[in-house]
């Protein structure tokens, strides 16, 4: 079983959880593309003359005016999947690539379902993957509509007609027309319900640049809007008192100076703490940090993140629930030659995405509107309809461009929906039905929780005498990031939570050990945790390709080469782009005076990556990454240049983690707060990243998340090679700084 | 307390408390929304503006302070400077979820404006107070440059 398998059969037992709640509601034709107009405005209906679009499907607007309007069902967050669906049905449209527009769907869950999911989210990398052939059948479609509109004209056959850069021609009678001059005839047609799909090799402009980011230009002068930007008429702005240990509640509040700030208009009390409603951020700020609020702490969690390590290293000692088990290891490795070991441990990680939480609810008297940079939107909506009071199918969720995400905003108890909604509800059962904005403070985000959990590792394998590995054992101990949720039923299967152990229990090396053994100490603490830009594997690539260089400089053995021995023909994806990258990166040659290569291999949502870090040692004792190289087989690749885009971002954002970030807790309170002392990799540090595509005809995987698991052991084991030391703690700060 | 602001060239009255932030005075009294909240301590840099052609932190500058400076925001650029910071931007295809990016474009120009040509190292010292958690760095960079040679072409 793959690990996003196992991950999407998760979220689609989710769909149990909303199903019941979330049927039965359908868009107005005129309202299906007229949701939020992400970049455009949230009170600028996107689709002008929507009654004379040709509106073949829920995927594709055509107007008279020759405009494209590609219908999204996932969000953009920074992760390049409006351009990314849109180059697919453009391709089979054949349209021009200039008259696209792409706008955010309603929250349709009939319509816009993740098909890996059966609910509208978006996660996993699954956002290309599910859509893949949805969108070419939606583009496919539109295009033979248009065909047989101009056939119908021009009273020729189908057959003869040709479309090329949003033109229908017939050659024989030299006669041609754009797709604007056919929307209304071909919006008279029956849709064909089977309709071929192009070969690759017909591809124009999937694989090239020609599809530019569709969402660049107002990202670069402003004028995108993100939740933070709605304005409305009446909105006021909340912050939330929470609470200062995870798991208490608000025994009691005293708000008599909080009330006295100008700009304060009220203060309510809601599920998830004590909401300072105002005219402005800056009063609800300051209302807030007046606020005195007492809280019944006893059921709370009070242990710090150095009593959870020390607990999770005495777990450690101990067997848990088998992950994946074959041959007899114990036995292979008491007759190694050389038996190695080590301990990793992996700390609380916030996602910090640069625009904090926010939502902006509006209880109407007949329904409700949220505006969220909403990654579960059916969740959302159902999380927000119960605070509301309403039925789901009264709630309209507007998805908004984010400023980031990287998990975060994927919450099973949809967070920042169910605090607006709450607030909104109660000044709403107080007369006042305004919008109201929630917006988190940067400290609010590093100390709300909803981690990467922390995990304790602990590995152990044997080599033979010709530096062959013969027997691997690998423990997982840390939490389940979905243990608790409404998810746990569908997720945790034998005990297992596969996120927990992705790239770990489907370790690429096994077939060719003859001994492997896999197990799981699931934990429980009072930390709310989450998945983090890719992960299970943000830890165990790291464990699997640290301790695998381990072995190696123990066998004495080049890191590429016995890579490549210990990978059978099952894993040619794994070993092409490791080929790729070592030969791009020059392994084998000496690097520049003062410096290291090391190399990591990981495979992660359905795609293949390769790194090598070129690494040297700073004044400071932590390691300076000058360059990575890397190549990456994620199928047939839509959008290369953002691609390469992904793999440097994800290369930035798990390298800053590594090399700096610890969500530290004390006695159940976060100490760490801000940018401060939650380090973000500033461009100083940032490496230069050379990305090498494989050439595939394989259906397209995510990449959105499979950049970040191999840099941190990229950078470890070239660390090591030029040290000798390995860093089994992280981030690397804390091991080579005792910060 | 009232205050006369002068952003992008006109003057604005504005009704604030001496100790809000100039950045929430922009985004809500002016309805400036391209400047961003990101961290409210002058860490990451997406509220930075322009003070008298200065690149400033606007999240902790109290409106009380700015006087009768020339603030100037994404919203109020122009000139050869500007327009090759935003093509470069563009062309480079630098943005990802673009939250950071209107202060990125704000320190970048302040930096091509006193440095037109700038090394590396000048890019690193004037975008290092700059976050981008997507880290579009290596195009920030490569767009800066290209920014350059677009003015002087």
């Amino acid at each position: 079983m793959s690990a996003s398998t196992s991950r999407r059969d998760f979220l689609r037992g989710g769909l149990a959880f909303g199903a019941g709640l979330v049927v039965g509601f359908h868009w107005s034709r005129g309202h299906l593309a007229a949701s939020t107009g992400a970049g455009l405005g949230p009170m600028v209906p996107s689709s002008h003359a929507i009654g004379d679009a040709f509106a073949p499907n829920a995927f594709v607007r055509i107007g008279s005016d020759d405009i494209v309007r590609v219908v999204s069902k996932h969000i953009e967050f920074g992760q390049g999947t409006y351009t990314g669906l849109a180059t697919i049905l453009a391709e089979e449209l054949d349209a021009d690539w200039t008259t696209i527009r792409v706008e955010s769907s309603a929250s349709d869950t009939a319509r816009y379902a993740n098909l890996a999911f059966g609910q509208m989210g978006t996660g996993g990398s699954t956002a290309i993957p599910n859509s893949w052939m949805q969108f070419r059948q939606a583009g496919a479609t539109a295009r033979a509509l248009l065909v047989a509109a101009a056939a119908d004209a021009w009273d020729v056959s189908a057959s003869e007609i040709s479309v090329s850069q949003g033109v229908v021609s017939h050659a024989a009678s030299g006669r041609s027309a754009r797709f604007g001059e056919l929307a209304d005839r071909a919006g008279q047609l029956e849709p064909p319900t089977d309709v071929a799909v192009k070969d690759p090799s017909e591809f124009t402009l999937i694989g090239t640049d020609t599809a530019r980011r569709v969402d660049i230009p107002a990202k670069s002068d402003g004028t995108a809007i993100f939740t933070a930007d709605i304005q409305l008429p009446g909105m006021t702005t909340a912050l939330l008192a929470r609470p200062p240990r995870f798991g208490a509640t608000v025994a009691s509040f005293d708000a008599t100076d909080t009330r006295k700030v100008p700009g304060v208009v009220d203060v309510v009390e809601v599920p998830r703490g004590v909401a300072v409603v105002a005219e402005s951020f800056w009063a609800a700020k300051k209302g807030r940090d007046a606020l005195r609020v007492t809280w019944n702490e006893r059921a709370a969690e009070w242990r710090g993140s150095d009593d959870i390590a020390r607990e999770y290293r005495a777990l450690a000692q101990h067997r848990g629930m088998k992950v994946a088990r074959h041959g007899d290891p114990e036995t292979a490795i008491d007759g190694a030659t050389q038996v190695l070991e080590a301990e990793f441990e992996f700390p609380f990680l916030a996602h910090a995405p640069m625009e904090p939480l926010d939502a902006v609810a509006h209880l109407r008297e007949d329904g409700a509107d949220l505006w969220a940079g909403s990654q579960l939107q059916t969740l959302d909506q159902t999380v927000a309809a119960a605070a509301f009071g309403l039925p789901p199918e009264k709630v309209a969720v507007h998805t908004m461009l984010a400023g980031g995400s990287f998990g975060r905003r994927a919450t099973p108890d949809g967070d920042v929906a169910s605090e607006a909604a709450s607030i909104a509800k109660a000044l709403a059962d107080q007369g006042k039905r305004n919008p109201v904005k929630v917006m988190w403070t940067r400290e609010d985000d590093v100390r709300g929780g909803r981690y990467r959990p922390m995990y304790i590792h602990r590995l152990r394998a044997g080599l033979d005498a010709s530096g062959g590995i013969v027997g691997w054992q690998h423990r997982i101990v840390g939490q389940s990031v979905q243990r608790g949720t409404p998810f746990e039923a569908f997720l945790v299967r034998n005990g297992i939570d596969n996120t927990s152990v992705e790239g770990a229990g489907n370790l690429a090396y096994a077939p060719k050990i003859s001994g492997f053994d896999v197990d799981l100490v699931t934990t429980q603490t009072g930390i709310p945790v989450l998945w983090w830009r890719s992960v299970g594997h943000t830890h165990t690539a790291y464990t699997t390709e640290v301790f695998f260089d381990e072995l190696a400089r123990a066998a004495g053995r080049d890191p590429v080469e016995m890579r490549l021995a210990m990978l059978d023909e099952a894993h040619a994806r794994h070993r092409a782009v490791l080929e790729l990258a070592a030969d791009k990166a020059g392994w084998g040659t000496d690097p520049p005076a003062g410096r290291a290569r090391g190399v990591a291999l990981h495979e992660s949502f359905g795609s293949f990556i390769a790194q090598i870090a070129e690494v040297s040692l700073g004044d400071d004792g932590m390691p300076r990454v000058h360059k990575v190289v890397c190549a990456v087989d994620c199928g047939i690749a839509i959008n290369p240049d953002n691609i390469r885009a992904q793999i440097e971002g994800g290369i930035g954002y798990g390298l800053g983690a590594a090399l700096f970030d610890e969500v530290v807790i004390e006695s159940g309170r976060v100490v760490t707060s801000n940018f401060h002392d939650y380090r973000s990799l500033r461009i100083h540090e940032m490496p230069a990243v050379e990305v090498h595509i494989v050439a595939s005809g394989e259906a397209p995987t995510g990449i959105g998340e499979p950049g970040v698991p191999p840099i941190a052991p990229a950078v470890a084991n070239a660390h090591a090679a030029l040290t000798g030391t390995v860093v089994r703690r992280l981030p690397f700060s804390r091991s080579l700084q005792g910060a | 307390m009232q205050y006369e602001l002068r952003v992008n060239g006109e003057t604005h009255s504005v009704e604030a408390e001496p100790d809000t932030p100039l950045l929430w005075v922009l985004r809500e009294e002016l309805g400036l929304s391209g400047t961003k909240f990101g961290c409210g301590i002058a860490q990451c840099g997406a509220c930075t503006v322009h003070l008298a052609d200065r690149p400033v932190r606007s999240c902790v500058l109290p409106v009380e302070y700015v006087g009768e400076k020339e603030i100037r925001t994404i919203e109020g650029l122009e000139g050869p400077v500007a327009d090759a910071v935003r093509d470069a931007w563009v062309e480079t295809q630098v943005a990802q979820c673009g939250y950071c990016q209107s202060g990125q474009v704000m320190s970048a120009i302040a930096l091509l404006e006193q440095i037109p040509t700038p090394s590396d190292d000048d890019i690193d010292r004037a975008m290092n107070g700059n976050i981008c958690r997507c880290a579009t760095y290596p195009r920030i960079r490569r767009a800066i440059h290209a920014a350059a040679e677009g003015v002087k072409s």
